[in-house]
């Protein structure tokens, strides 16, 4: 698999109060990678975090969205307890349950250290606002919303 | 969610003119409408606001189940999350909803005020030295949290319970403090019981920190009074005098008390067949479990973040007794008034003549209470509540007073800010954090901040103008001017 080039892995796009998201992948798995770095991305420079300590996280979810939304909570929730900042993200292969769909992560960063990482916006919560899954062969996008 | 609709491509509102002030939207727009959109706006701030779902949004909350009168948008509305921010929706105790969405993600977003008996030029000489000991004192910007003051999870709850109270039996903050927040500090419905270990585990260590995003905390001064006599009722007796503004909320406990309901209110939804054109509406009938235990949960975030903003409180009076060497009474850093922005409750409004008991959702609205409501504090109730609307950064903040007009026209509600008008990347390209503060410093107002990106995002022309959501507030009569504030120095997240 070739790697996607930073700047093609999410971009924000405009939004009057909040930043709006959107991330692409050649599956929903990748897609959801890539927007979870775009939500760290938005509190500071990714670049700048090392993969020093590793997390793992599972999520449920009814459909798609739903998932994605519970996915991204659960690390805002992980960065505001921990205080760990994540670069890295490995989803495993999405399955489906009788609840609905379950993710698996592991997930890599490092303590949030105000010397050493660019601060910029706080994330408060993820919405549902302008939510979108688009899947075609190989090419996946996923749209949202952050509060911020 | 709506569908059909492509972002940018924002469909045209239908809008009649009512007067200078204020537009309706009328039943017919949609089909499912169950009463009009009023509009409250000038001819500037209504074409901001055509250019998001601002109206659109308005137009939607109008569907909800038991809404009164009309689903009002203030000065400053601008587009949300369902709700638009800078809105206001009464729907019927028995027969109507509550949804989370009516108050937002940062329940009991607020601000307080509090005044010193301190001019300009007591202050100047010690200004830099001040506000450099302030933002040490005050954790702010990404992911704030305190590293002394961490509460267990039983203290939480006690917190969550009893509000401003408790936090003034711990030492932090004065007798009086507490009757000068609106709900006296205390929502008495809390029950932390309703809120999950994930909110609370958020909520252990962010109680006293300010926050990111458009939070601050100003020392300022009265540029100008407009009402001497409402002013002095409210401690505010000179043009000069200093004045401190925080500005925050509920962290990351509210924000997840917000979340969790949503979920809840989704289910609720579709097990109580409500019909809804966005569903970030979602809501549930305000006798079930769903919407009382919500009610509940969001009262422990309301009591949060009052009890945020005064722990905050106690360490700028800190700040002040470390810089001056004295104690903080010696220069007054009493409480003018605490008032949220974000939050829901019942209460009691004429409508066509009959007191009637409703659920107040104002989500980026103010309480503009007139004189005489039992709510206000006995000191200020013979001329209204004060309403405190912070302006952006760097820009003018404003005290008015509540009105009579206030409880006939929006459910005794006003407008809360300025309101964003150009996204934070927007606001990225066209400014540097570094530019910001050289001119906000050019014009002799200091700034500390834990981030330069933010500087940027909230740079003052990313807003509408404070001026003139204040101008319609007062020509409408919703809340009328009393003073005018300035920056002189500015922590922020």
């Amino acid at each position: 698999m070739t790697a996607v080039p930073l700047t093609k892995r999410f971009e924000f796009l405009e939004h009057t109060a909040d930043v709006y998201v959107v991330a692409h992948g050649k599956t929903l798995e990748e897609a959801f990678e890539n927007a979870a770095l775009a939500t760290f991305e938005i509190m500071t420079d990714t670049a700048k975090v090392e993969p020093k300590v590793e997390d793992e996280i599972e999520v449920e979810g009814y459909d798609e969205q739903a998932l994605l939304y519970n996915w991204l909570e659960m690390l805002i929730v992980k960065f505001e307890i921990t205080e760990n900042l994540y670069s890295r993200f490995k989803i495993f292969p999405i399955k489906k349950n009788l609840e609905g769909l379950n993710l698996k992560a592991k997930i890599w960063g490092e303590t949030f250290n105000p010397n050493k990482h660019t601060q910029k916006a706080g994330v408060k919560a993820i919405t549902y606002h302008q939510m979108e899954i688009l899947k075609k062969p190989k090419d996946v996008t996923v749209k949202f919303i952050l509060d911020i | 969610m709506t569908k059909g609709r492509t972002y940018g491509g924002h469909p045209r509102v239908l809008l009649e003119k009512i007067d200078k002030y204020s537009w309706r939207i009328p039943q017919k727009y949609k089909p499912g409408m169950r009463v009009p959109g009023l509009v409250l706006a000038d001819e500037y701030l209504l074409e901001k606001m055509k250019t998001d779902r601002t109206l659109e949004q308005c137009a939607n909350v109008a569907h909800l189940p038991g809404i009164y009168k009309h689903a009002i948008t203030l000065p400053d509305g601008h587009e949300g999350y369902g709700f638009p921010i800078g809105g206001v929706a009464a729907t019927d105790y028995e027969e109507g909803v509550i949804s989370p969405g009516g108050v937002g993600y940062d329940i009991n977003c607020g601000v307080r005020l509090l005044s010193t008996n301190l001019s300009e030029e007591d202050i100047h000489p010690y200004l830099a030295e001040l506000t450099n000991t302030i933002f040490n004192n005050v954790p702010c910007g990404l992911g704030s949290r305190r590293k002394d003051f961490r509460l267990t999870i039983h203290e939480l709850d006690r917190l969550s319970t009893e509000g401003v109270q408790w936090v003034i039996e711990q030492e932090l903050g004065r007798p009086e403090d507490a009757k000068h927040c609106e709900e006296n500090g205390c929502m008495k419905t809390a029950n932390p019981d309703k809120v999950s270990t994930t909110a609370k585990n958020r909520g252990l260590s962010q109680c006293g920190t300010l926050g990111s995003g458009n939070h601050f905390l100003e020392i300022q001064k009265v540029e100008k009074i407009y009402d001497a006599k409402v002013a002095k009722v409210f401690g505010i007796d000179h043009e000069g005098q200093v004045t401190v503004m925080i500005h925050c909320g509920s962290r990351g406990f509210g924000h997840q008390i917000c979340s969790d309901y949503l979920r809840v209110m989704e289910r609720a939804v579709h097990k109580y067949k409500i019909t809804l054109p966005d569903r970030e509406l979602a809501c549930a009938p305000g006798t079930s479990n769903e919407a009382q235990d919500y009610y509940q949960a969001m009262a422990c975030a309301v009591n949060y973040a009052f009890s945020n903003r005064q722990v905050i409180t106690h360490l700028v009076r800190q700040s002040f007794e470390q810089i001056f060497k004295k104690p903080a009474d010696h220069f007054g850093l009493g409480l003018v008034y605490d008032v949220a922005h974000n939050i829901a409750k019942i209460e009691e409004h004429k409508i066509s003549e009959k007191v009637t008991k409703v659920w107040i959702h104002r989500k980026g609205a103010t309480r503009a209470f007139g004189p005489e409501r039992k709510e206000v504090p006995s000191d200020y109730r013979a001329v209204g509540q004060p309403v405190i609307i912070p302006g952006s950064m760097g820009t003018s903040s404003w005290v008015m007073v509540g009105t009579s007009k206030a409880m006939d026209v929006s459910f005794g509600s006003t407008a809360h800010g300025a309101g964003r008008m150009m996204s934070r990347s927007a606001a990225k390209r066209r400014f540097w954090g570094g530019d910001i503060k050289k001119a906000l410093e050019q014009r002799g107002i200091i700034v500390r901040s834990a981030s330069a990106v933010i500087l940027a995002e909230e740079a003052d022309p990313a807003y509408k103008d404070v001026e003139k959501v204040v101008d319609v507030s007062d020509r409408v009569g919703i809340a009328t001017k009393v003073a005018r504030l300035v920056p002189l120095s500015v922590v922020k997240g």
